[in-house]
């Protein structure tokens, strides 16, 4: 179900080949075919062209240069020299790097349980539980965040009140810099695990049968058949969402913006946040260009090596 | 006997473990809807993590007095609809020439496609800021809408649809003296319905959530969207009404519990084709 974009194109490409042949056979008028693809597309690339191609060209040239009302000047690696010295966008990248670190791996194995519970055989109300876990994945990131400020609000929020009720000391969530990121990876793990564990819960049910039943005769016990068979064999799906939730954990922006404004102390400012701001409040266009282009290099990198160490798994 | 036994307390386990676990997920939406009934004063007590109260159209009118809310529900509505419309549309018709025909240039163009779906829209944010003001679009649909109103995803995803549909009837619409157009239409699209259901879904559902391009696009109250509405409402420096952000929360949320509802199962087929990023 899961199927590889990089591959299917290709399998798909090869069982078009005779298909191309037969329509030159039958040979409807050359001259429409011709143009007709053609037109086709042209909307797509049109906008494509103004909207995606040209910007990218244009951020590039401006990562070199410095902007000053309306004007380009050229400046050379300036502005990726300052990127490597500035210590905020170090820390902004480094506050990215550890919310991922944390929150990708602790959320896939929440969701890898979750599935697993989900495929109990003779669970009842199993569509219904899917919804439900399903259902965070709908609301919009501006709106989650700021149920969750609320929730989790300093002085009168709910889980602070829980946690005193416990007997336990109120915990400084949007005030300490450790907290504020533990609170976005609170947020991030609610709104995702649900989303993850339905497409591993798709996963395990494409898992053949006759394995287990095959290990079950050797006698491997249901401990012993999860790592023998259901880990290698969820591994693709595995990395599919893990590819997914680092390139998206990576571009994060409004859970910060909204429950924690960056703060306290740039403790949560995130990568993209730091060149929003450096684009739109200090309108130093340059900058943020030549940062975006790092980030893009980074994802691109990242997607590589994750796709590299799974060798064995294509997805 | 005791292996029964032993199962169905194992069983317990699992519906407790579950239960507690879709607790979690559903709760905060329970909780949003009760909170946009309370109280200022009522928001943060305890006994308000249960009971609703009786403040909602007091919030809404305090809401209302603040927020153009209404403009905001209405620019959504357009900005989102427009979109969904147009990439669905744009897709199918880019991915039926790349399944359908072969031309010159088609596999480069097609590795164009799969090059978009790889560039972070972070990367274009500020020079598209740059040309929208050039244009004199900020504050405007045309900044909105113009650069959402395709995807390099969509297009991907119609293709694969489109590949297995019978070269058979494309013929025989052709025989029959149908225009390319004309076939694509009314031939091939009426069977593309799940495929354009699933893609709708999801790029209705981006755009409604989208955040970072409206508020660098935007700055005029009458323009906003809801989403920036609400980020608006609880910006540093104000004071921050909950029960009216949680009203207009609500109205937000409302159309998109709807599309769920409905068409529930194109949700989660566009969770498997990994376009949302989470």
């Amino acid at each position: 179900m899961i199927q590889p974009a990089s591959e299917q194109p290709a399998a798909d490409k090869a069982a078009q080949q005779p298909r191309v042949h037969l329509q030159r056979k039958h040979g409807f008028s050359g001259k429409r075919a011709g143009v007709t693809p053609y037109l086709f597309v042209l909307p797509f690339f049109l906008l494509f062209l103004a909207f995606i191609l040209y910007p990218l060209i244009y951020s590039f040239v401006l990562s070199f240069s410095k902007w000053k009302s309306g004007n380009m000047d050229f400046v050379g690696l300036d502005n990726y020299i300052h990127l490597f010295t500035d210590p905020l966008f170090g820390k902004s990248l480094l506050n990215t790097g550890m919310i991922l670190l944390v929150q990708v791996p602790v959320m896939l194995i929440l969701a890898t349980c979750i599935a697993a519970l989900l495929n109990s055989e003779r669970l009842k109300f199993r569509g219904l539980l899917q919804v439900a876990f399903f259902l965070p994945a709908i609301i919009d990131l501006v709106t989650y965040s700021l149920v969750f400020s609320m929730f989790f609000n300093e002085s009168s929020g709910m889980v602070n009140q829980l946690l005193q009720w416990l007997g336990l000391e109120p915990v400084a969530w949007r005030t300490d810099g450790f907290w504020a990121k533990i609170l976005i990876i609170c947020a991030l793990t609610w709104r995702w695990t649900g989303y993850n564990s339905v497409i591993i819960l798709s996963g395990l049910q494409m898992i053949p049968k006759e394995l287990y039943e095959a290990a079950s005769i050797d006698g491997a016990g249901s401990v012993r058949s999860f790592f023998a068979i259901t880990v290698p064999q969820l591994k693709p799906v595995l990395l599919f969402c893990m590819i997914l939730s680092t390139i998206g954990t990576l571009q994060i922006f409004t859970e910060p913006y909204v429950l924690t404004s960056g703060g306290p102390n740039n403790e949560t400012l995130s990568a993209i946040q730091y060149l929003y701001q450096a684009a739109f409040k200090t309108f130093n266009f340059g900058l943020a260009s030549a940062g975006a282009y790092i980030i893009m290099t980074i994802i691109a990198i990242l997607s590589y090596i994750q796709l590299r160490l799974s060798k064995g798994g294509e997805i | 006997m005791g292996k029964g036994l032993r199962q169905d307390a194992g069983m317990l386990l699992v519906y407790v473990l579950l239960g507690i676990g879709a607790l979690i997920s559903i709760y905060p939406f329970y909780w949003m809807f009760t909170a946009s009934t309370l109280t200022e004063g009522d928001i943060f007590k305890t006994s308000s993590a249960w009971l609703p109260g009786g403040n909602f159209l007091e919030n809404l009118r305090g809401l209302e007095s603040s927020m153009p809310v209404w403009r905001a529900l209405l620019n959504s509505l357009i900005v989102s609809g427009v979109t969904t419309i147009s990439t669905v549309f744009l897709s199918a018709l880019a991915g039926y020439a790349f399944a359908k025909f072969s031309f010159k240039g088609r596999e480069i163009l097609f590795f164009l496609v799969l090059m978009t779906m790889m560039i972070p829209a972070q990367v274009t944010l500020v020079p598209l800021f740059i040309i929208m003001m050039k244009l004199e679009w900020i504050n405007t649909y045309y900044a909105l809408i113009l650069p959402n109103m395709v995807t390099g995803f969509g297009v991907f995803l119609m293709r694969q649809q489109m590949m297995g549909f019978p070269d058979e009837l494309i013929e025989s619409a052709r025989m029959d003296g149908s225009s390319e157009f004309g076939t694509f239409l009314r031939i091939v699209l009426p069977t593309m319905k799940p495929a354009c259901a699933a893609l709708g879904i999801v790029t209705f559902m981006n755009q409604w959530g989208n955040f970072l391009w409206p508020l660098v696009a935007v700055n005029d109250k009458e323009m906003l969207t809801l989403p920036l509405m609400l980020s608006m409402m609880v910006a540093p420096g104000n004071v921050v009404k909950y029960g009216e952000v949680m009203a207009g929360s609500v109205i937000g949320l409302v159309p998109i519990i709807i599309l769920f509802l409905f068409f529930r199962k194109y949700f989660v087929s566009g969770a498997f084709s990994g376009s949302v990023k989470g």
